[in-house]
């Protein structure tokens, strides 16, 4: 029998506020333990929460952005549970009233893995089942006769993502997520590193033979701290369901743990009785009035990664592969857009970002905005080679320059002398030298052998030490040929 | 007149004209305590050096607000920065509160000399000071009776004469019932009007914190003080209360009173009945109407309360661990025996019954059976009020339907003791605003206080304090002191 894995995402984001969800404590990682904390996010006796707007704002954003319905008026709402790590020993959450109902993601091509895009289906869509916005919790360090409590995240804005249990592979997973973080770099919600913490994603996982409705048993995997890392998570985990499911075994709901450096996931101690949260209205937080101020976030969203491939390649004429490298880094596109918007040719300015750029940034191990080439000097080195002053191999010669002394590319075309000829006579004059050596040559291309006329281009440029615009002794030639 | 008898109000004028020194007053109302604290027991902590610091530094400065060099106890539910803040529980021992309430810092502002810590119901959750894990306060008038309760030890405080004024808290009448069964003043202000950040929380949406006072100046006094917006409490009023200085003395002329009819049927008893109807006929010849009206889902109130209150009180009393603060069982094997002995050992009797059936009330299963349906009622309790306060400017009941009970006579029935808020409870869940202050005079062994409840709409503190100035300055029940 065929079986189909049928897989769902939690996907919580840390946002990028200033400060926490419900005090004014910085929002940063890296202090020493306990030094980002105040009354409010330890849940000492008598503090009260106060809401973060910016973090309301962002996961608004969020919701616009990923086409959801946002809620006019959405609220907050305890979920009891104790845990070391829940300072109040409730969360506060947002239950029946999130802040986001439904959108969808499109899964473009790229965006999987680079073994299976070939394979990939197109444009798969993935629906969300809601975005709500809660409090992180703090984090706990077991020692060995110990567990120490670090309360700096405690508190801190955290966004959850929920999805339909749409997707049905791996790759399709990775897909999603790689294509979320980058609408959320995008919106500038969240720096969404997942080594760091700041994308976290739980995994639900089931496998039903492929002619059957109902979902199987459903699993939960955690404890992934990559995409890939997701990727070879849900790999394992249904190869292992699929396994159990053919050899006639019962699939246990449960949690199971990834570990990394196994390969596997393990199953978790199972809690004896299924959780109940005992959710109830937040009573020291009024519910929140999103309609009074949703317009001005709807100004605020930015133009996703989808829309803006489409847009360089039909506006600007970028080529497909330029402009899925271009989009996939926010600052990137922005930089190449800037250098763009200096000349008429933006795809040889893409070509230029794409394969100098990025090579040499890499090389010297420096970020974008560390560049020495400024995006319009970049635009002016396009521009001299268009206008034919310099060949194309110069061109590349000028950029290393350029990185290499922050310069500009028609100081350096000036000062190395290597502005093309371009004058008909000097040219006319370096094709009649060259006939009048070739003659043999030239009997035969006046027979029909036309191609041997770039051996004679040849030795024009030769001569003229490079500089020779090559399209006009070309022309030059024929003529003179009268091919 | 002994410097221990004043009035809040008397105490800033006679420092004002330097008569005395805000250190008088402190070392006046220490030498009180020392006197009649081994009778009445209202005080859980007293600094009385930090309290002669505070005072000292006053004097020495400039008139600061206009409580300046003024004592003022706290229940002991209240955060004040450096000093313990243990709710009465035994959970809560060896805390000290890293920061001050909101209040407290606004008690600073106005010049106030922080005097000591009051006795409560544990976790505020009683009627009598009977569930405090410390000892029981006894009431100045008869000391075989309840001060009532939660803020008891604030109540019997002031009118013991070991403090001038009290800052307690009123979730279900806390602030109210003790005030009655002491023969003082007690407000509760409207939902929201005092911040209550640093309050710690029994039932976060009708926890409010408000005076008592040995008259209805000095509670306005106290009122001004506190209230206002607090950007640390979202649940706060942005609109900033009204100046009470011109309700008082303004008289009743014009105004409309109201008697609910629910309030004098059952339970109640005839004498005190008699009194808050004296006092009815009193506001009428200064100038009142007298209107009946009706509160019909007045019978659901003490049912809803314990519903939403135990409910709120579950995740709000959930923080008290062993984690991080306070006690914390010793030689636990796991985590989860640390939390339940911990727990077991840290709360009492009633607060466990209370965390018990809140918990119980939002479970799968009987969350909406019981928490839905008592937010149902209680939007119909407010919507009652609503109603009410279309045909009158303010509504008058008894406090309580009996004086002060003996202490140890409800602590075996639960339920007979929610009852003794059966009159307080709905002005919580309406979310609206209420004082009590005597009325009268009833005798059982002894002579009793009585109060007398007036409640007004939201925000209407003026005319509660407008309608319990005229009484007070018509009658002469706050010139009666306990036999001490």
């Amino acid at each position: 029998m065929n079986y189909e894995a049928v897989i769902g995402l939690e996907v919580h984001v840390q946002l990028r506020t200033r400060t926490k969800m419900f005090c004014a404590c910085a929002n940063t990682f890296g202090a020493p333990p306990n030094t980002q904390t105040c009354p409010v996010c330890l849940g000492l006796p008598g503090a009260l929460p106060s809401p973060n707007f910016e973090a309301l704002r962002l996961t608004a954003l969020t919701g616009l952005m990923l086409g959801g319905a946002i809620a006019p008026r959405c609220k907050f709402d305890r979920k009891n549970y104790f845990y070391p790590d829940v300072s109040k020993n409730y969360q506060i959450s947002q239950y029946d009233l999130p802040i986001c109902v439904g959108g969808e993601l499109v899964l473009p091509r790229e965006n999987y893995p680079k073994d299976a895009q070939k394979t990939v289906e197109e444009s798969r869509r993935i629906r969300l089942v809601r975005i709500h916005l809660e409090e992180d919790v703090a984090k706990s360090f077991h020692f060995e006769a110990a567990t120490g409590v670090d309360f700096n995240r405690a508190g801190a804005p955290l966004m959850e993502i929920v999805t339909q249990p749409d997707l049905r592979s791996p790759e399709e997973a990775f897909a999603f997520l790689s294509t979320l973080r980058l609408v959320l770099l995008y919106g500038g919600v969240s720096d969404a590193d997942m080594e760091k913490g700041q994308l976290r994603c739980d995994c639900n996982v089931s496998v039903r033979p492929v002619d059957q409705e109902e979902l199987g048993a459903k699993v939960e995997i955690k404890n992934m701290n990559s995409i890939s890392g997701v990727r070879r998570a849900l790999a394992h985990e249904i190869e292992r369901q699929m396994d159990v499911a053919r050899n006639g075994g019962r699939i246990a709901q449960e949690t199971r743990r990834w570990d990394e450096a196994a390969g596997a996931t393990f199953g978790m101690r199972s809690k004896e009785m299924a959780h109940d949260y005992r959710y109830f209205p937040e009573p020291d937080l009024l519910p929140v009035v999103v309609d009074s101020w949703i317009d001005e976030v709807r100004r605020a969203v930015p133009e996703l990664p989808v829309a803006r491939k489409e847009r360089l390649m039909r506006r600007l004429g970028v080529g497909e592969s330029n402009a899925e490298v271009l989009v996939a880094d926010r600052e990137l596109a922005d930089w190449f857009e800037k250098a763009a918007a200096t000349t008429k040719n933006a795809n040889g300015v893409a070509n230029f970002v794409v394969n100098d750029l990025l090579r040499e940034l890499g090389a010297a191990g420096k970020p974008l905005v560390e560049s020495p080439i400024a995006p319009e000097a970049l635009g002016a080195l396009v521009d001299l080679a268009d206008a034919g002053r310099i060949s194309s191999s110069q061109a590349k010669e000028v950029f290393a320059e350029m990185f290499r002394s922050g310069r500009a590319a028609d100081e350096i075309v000036v000062e190395r002398g290597m502005e093309q000829v371009s004058d008909t006579d000097a040219i006319g004059k370096l094709c009649d030298e060259v006939l009048a050596v070739n003659a043999a040559m030239v009997a035969q291309i006046r027979e029909g052998n036309v191609k041997a006329v770039g051996n004679l281009v040849g030795q024009v440029m030769k001569r003229s030490q490079g500089k020779a615009n090559p399209a006009m002794v070309n022309a030059a030639l024929k003529e003179k040929l009268g091919i | 007149m002994k410097l221990h008898e004043f009035t809040a109000s008397r105490a800033v004028a006679a420092i004002r004209r330097c008569e005395v020194s805000s250190e008088d007053l402190v070392r006046a109302l220490l030498a009180r305590m020392e006197a009649v604290e081994p009778q009445i027991s209202a005080m859980l902590h007293v600094d009385a050096e930090a309290a002669l610091a505070e005072a000292r530094a006053r004097d020495a400065a400039p008139p600061s607000g206009p409580l300046h060099g003024i004592p003022i106890a706290l229940k002991d539910n209240l955060s004040v920065r450096g000093q313990p803040c243990t709710c009465a529980s035994r959970i809560l021992r060896g805390y000290r509160a890293p920061y001050d309430a909101t209040v407290v810092e606004k008690l600073r502002r106005a010049g106030a000399v922080l005097l000591g810590r009051a006795n409560m119901d544990e976790f505020a959750m009683g009627s009598s000071t009977e569930t405090s894990s410390v000892r029981a306060t006894r009431n100045p008038w008869d000391p075989a009776r309840a001060p009532g309760g939660s803020s008891g030890g604030a109540a019997a405080a002031v009118a013991a004469r070991e403090a001038f004024a009290a800052l307690g808290s009123d979730t279900g009448g806390s602030i109210r019932q003790p005030a009655a069964f002491c023969g003082c003043v007690g407000l509760k202000p409207t939902y929201g009007r005092v911040s209550r950040y640093g309050l710690v929380a029994f039932a976060s949406s009708l926890d409010q914190i408000g005076p008592l006072t040995r008259d209805v100046r000095d509670a306005a006094l106290l009122f001004n003080a506190i209230a206002g917006h607090d950007p640390h409490d979202s649940t706060s009023l942005s609109d900033a209360p009204a100046d009470l200085s011109s309700a008082l003395g303004r008289g009743v002329r014009g105004l409309k009173l109201g008697l609910p009819r629910e309030y004098f049927l059952k339970g109640i008893e005839r004498d005190v009945e008699e009194s808050v109807r004296r006092a009815a006929r009193e506001l009428e010849k200064l100038g009142a109407e007298i209107v009946e009206v009706s509160l019909p889902h007045t019978e659901y109130a003490v049912a809803t309360y314990y519903v939403l209150a135990t409910a709120e009180a579950s995740a709000n009393l959930a923080r008290f661990d062993g984690v991080r603060y306070g006690h914390r069982a010793e030689k636990p094997s796991d985590l989860l025996e640390m939390y339940g002995r911990t727990r077991a050992e840290g709360f009492g009797a009633e607060v466990k019954r209370r965390i018990i059936l809140g918990t119980y009330v939002l479970s799968r299963g009987y969350h909406d059976a019981y928490y839905l349906h008592a937010q149902k009622a209680r939007t119909l309790i407010r919507g009652d009020f609503q109603q009410a306060f279309a045909r009158c400017d303010a509504i008058l009941t008894p406090t309580t339907p009996t004086p002060a009970f003996k202490l140890g006579e409800k602590m075996q029935d639960p339920l007979q003791m929610y009852l003794a808020d059966i009159f307080t409870i709905a002005v919580n869940l309406a979310g609206a605003c209420a004082i009590s202050l005597p009325c009268g005079f009833v005798v059982r062994e002894t002579t009793l206080p009585v109060g007398l409840q007036i409640i007004g709409p939201w925000m209407r503190e003026e005319t509660i304090f407008r309608i319990a100035d005229a009484y007070e300055q018509a009658t002469a029940w706050r010139e009666e002191a306990p036999p001490l």
